[in-house]
């Protein structure tokens, strides 16, 4: 295996490495601008939690920052995608990399 | 990369390079993943081969880069639709009337360019959502409120220039009504300022909404012939006080004096907010096939047993619910004198209800009834069609048809029975019906709201109920205040006085201010002439209809 080869490897991992840290707080930053209007806790006013708070029916909170088992990949799926009434969000309101530090933050620390 | 309709590939290849060397290669989406975050999520059309599906996307972030843009589209005549927020869920979304278009995303121009306390005025772009300048507002600590719709995403401009409305002062809640001032991008890449604003160094271009000569500004309203890129709008300095209460009549004819009353405090000033008529045995009568047979028919003798009906359930048949603002002896006051506006009905009935003294902390103003109410924005209104006991599996959004209908009482019991019949005999997904409201002055609309399903049997069925409502409703001189993209042709085509007279002003105005026809083609119903017999079904269709009839004025 060449020098130069092997330096490539190491490169794309580490770029991968680097692409799964998030930055948590400017993460916490797009969750309160895009996602709390609808996740935040009270059912009543937070379509999202309230959804949510009926799904799981108590086996999950149904609070995004109060969930244990998200990932960035699962965030990024319902971001994208939408869910029922909750609508993809575009990369000019969510960017990728707004997307990536949105799925640190509401993933638990590892 | 998808390509728009009626553009060679070789010159949409050139185009998109100079998009890109125009707003950099990161702002132009050809990527059909990062485009398809442009469909219209709330599509009655969604999957089937109708769904209105763009091309590429385009994020200039300044009026500058949307003239560079706007060039470059005319140039090459390609198709372009421009949206502010993007977020008109249940009229359309994001994606573009004509598949194909390329669609113009406004988000980026995001700045809040001022805020006035003094004159109580704000000057916006249209990435600028409710929740923006709220939040701007709070920040700063101004003594100024905001109206907003019921969604707190969505952009002041966008949902202005489509007639949008919110909940509190007049005349504040009409938001295209509230605007004062624009700055409009045209076809070619030119820029003007409306009203004052064509004066240089204007200093009323937010406060005195004429200007000099014809005002131009509802030409961009609702309509397709330039991309307004900054926008006025005045906001009301903050109130003391707020309280809000009913008024509630027991017979069926008592509709009458409550609408007619309800109009004169609206008229003086008196009620300075919006008010609706709902029927608390709206629910009993539906689930009684007797009752609602007898509501349809509504002779002598079926007013006499509904009424006797209504009693036996100690219900009253009809109640208005009324808000007041200002300082508190105002509404007070204001509102003890509309209770007794009614006194003469027999049996009135009132109740109070919320009575409020501001400020309130943001805690506080999210346990009231509406926030909405009191100019808060917020996402609450999504409960609606939500997962929840009543419906478990939720639904994939709404859509609304909503006539306007004057303000009488005869009107109420006129339009309920209508449409109802209409929906009752064509059966379909119909989620909610709201009664009579008066989302603008002097008038009432009513919502008559649908499920978006993503089974396209299911959708085909409430566009076929839909469009018969338009129809029913248009002949009973009902008309829609707006619509969504897939019903655009259908309202216009409704609006036929004279042979669509104004269709074809407003097709004349189109071909002057916009003639290679690039701007959000089919918007409202107006198509560009190079694609009018072409792409128009509405108006086509009336057009069949009258040549059949031996008139081909059309």
């Amino acid at each position: 295996m060449s020098r130069s080869f092997l330096f490539l490897v190491l490169a794309l991992v580490s770029c991968e490495l680097f692409a799964q840290v998030g930055d948590r707080a400017h993460g916490k930053e797009v969750y309160e601008h895009w996602c709390s209007s609808c996740h935040a806790p009270g059912a009543r006013k937070h379509p999202g939690t309230s959804a949510l708070e009926f799904i799981y029916k108590g086996e999950k909170s149904g609070v995004l920052e109060e969930r244990l088992d998200l990932t960035p990949e699962l965030v990024a799926l319902f971001v994208r995608n939408g869910v029922k009434i909750m609508p993809p969000f575009r990369k000019t309101e969510i960017s990728d990399k707004d997307l990536l530090d949105l799925g640190a933050y509401l993933s638990p620390q590892r | 990369m998808r390509y728009p309709p009626g553009v060679s590939q070789s010159d949409f290849d050139r185009a998109v390079r100079q998009f890109e060397s125009s707003i950099g290669a990161e702002w132009v989406f050809t990527d059909e993943a990062d485009v398809d975050l442009y469909r219209d999520a709330y599509s009655p059309l969604w999957g089937e081969e109708e769904e209105k599906i763009p091309s590429i996307a385009l994020a200039p972030q300044s009026a500058e880069e949307v003239q560079s843009l706007m060039a470059i589209c005319n140039e090459f005549q390609i198709p372009v639709y421009p949206v502010s927020t993007g977020k008109n869920l249940g009229y359309g979304g994001s994606a573009p009337v004509l598949t194909g278009s390329v669609v113009l995303d406004l988000k980026r121009m995001n700045r809040i360019i001022e805020v006035n306390e003094e004159n109580a005025f704000a000057l916006v772009e249209p990435g600028v959502s409710y929740f923006d300048l709220y939040n701007y507002i709070q920040e700063k600590g101004l003594d100024l409120w905001i109206d907003c719709p019921d969604p707190g995403w969505g952009s002041l401009i966008g949902n202005s220039l489509d007639h949008g409305v919110g909940y509190t002062v007049n005349p504040y809640r009409d938001h295209f009504e509230a605007h004062c001032g624009m700055e409009v991008v045209l076809a070619d890449g030119d820029i003007v300022r409306t009203g004052m604003g064509a004066l240089p160094n204007a200093e009323t271009w937010q406060q005195y909404r004429w200007g000099y000569g014809p005002w131009m500004d509802g030409l961009f309203a609702q309509s397709n012939f330039g991309v307004v890129t900054k926008m006025g709008f005045w906001l009301s300095p903050a109130p003391e006080a707020f309280c809000s209460g009913s008024v509630q009549v027991m017979r069926y004819n008592d509709v009458h004096e409550l609408v007619r009353i309800t109009a004169k405090m609206m008229y003086s000033g008196i009620l300075n907010s919006n008010a609706g008529v709902q029927s608390p045995m709206q629910f009993a009568i539906g689930q009684n096939p007797e009752m609602q047979e007898r509501y349809e028919r509504a002779n002598e003798e079926d007013i006499r047993i509904l009424d006797e009906f209504a009693r036996s359930n100690n219900t009253p048949f009809w109640s208005s619910q009324f808000k007041f603002y200002g300082p508190r002896e105002i509404v007070d006051s204001s509102w003890e004198y509309v209770k007794r506006q009614f006194a003469d009905i027999d049996g009135v009935r009132y109740q109070d209800q919320e009575s409020l003294n501001f400020p309130m902390s943001y805690e506080e103003l999210m346990q009231t009834a509406d926030e909405n109410h009191l100019g808060v924005p917020s996402m609450s209104v999504f409960q609606l069609g939500n997962r929840s006991n009543f419906n478990p599996a939720g639904t994939n959004g709404h859509l609304g048809f909503s006539p306007v209908v004057p303000m009488t009482g005869e009107a109420v019991l006129e339009s309920n029975k209508v449409l109802v019949r209409v929906l009752r005999e064509m059966g379909g997904n119909t989620v909610f019906n709201v009664p009579p409201y008066s989302y603008h002055q002097r008038t009432f609309t009513i919502l008559v709201g649908f499920t978006v399903t993503r089974d396209a049997d299911t959708n085909r069925k409430t566009r076929e109920i839909f469009r018969e409502l338009v129809k029913v409703a248009a002949e009973h001189g009902w008309g829609e205040y707006r619509t969504h993209t897939a019903f655009m042709d259908d309202c216009a085509a409704a609006y036929s006085f004279n042979d669509n007279a104004l269709l074809r002003l407003q097709q004349t105005l189109k071909d002057a201010i916009d003639p290679r026809g690039i701007i959000s083609a089919g918007r409202y119903g107006i198509w560009p002439k190079h694609i009018r017999d072409t792409e128009g079904k509405g108006v086509a269709t009336i057009k069949v209809s009258k040549e059949k009839e031996g008139d081909s004025n059309v």
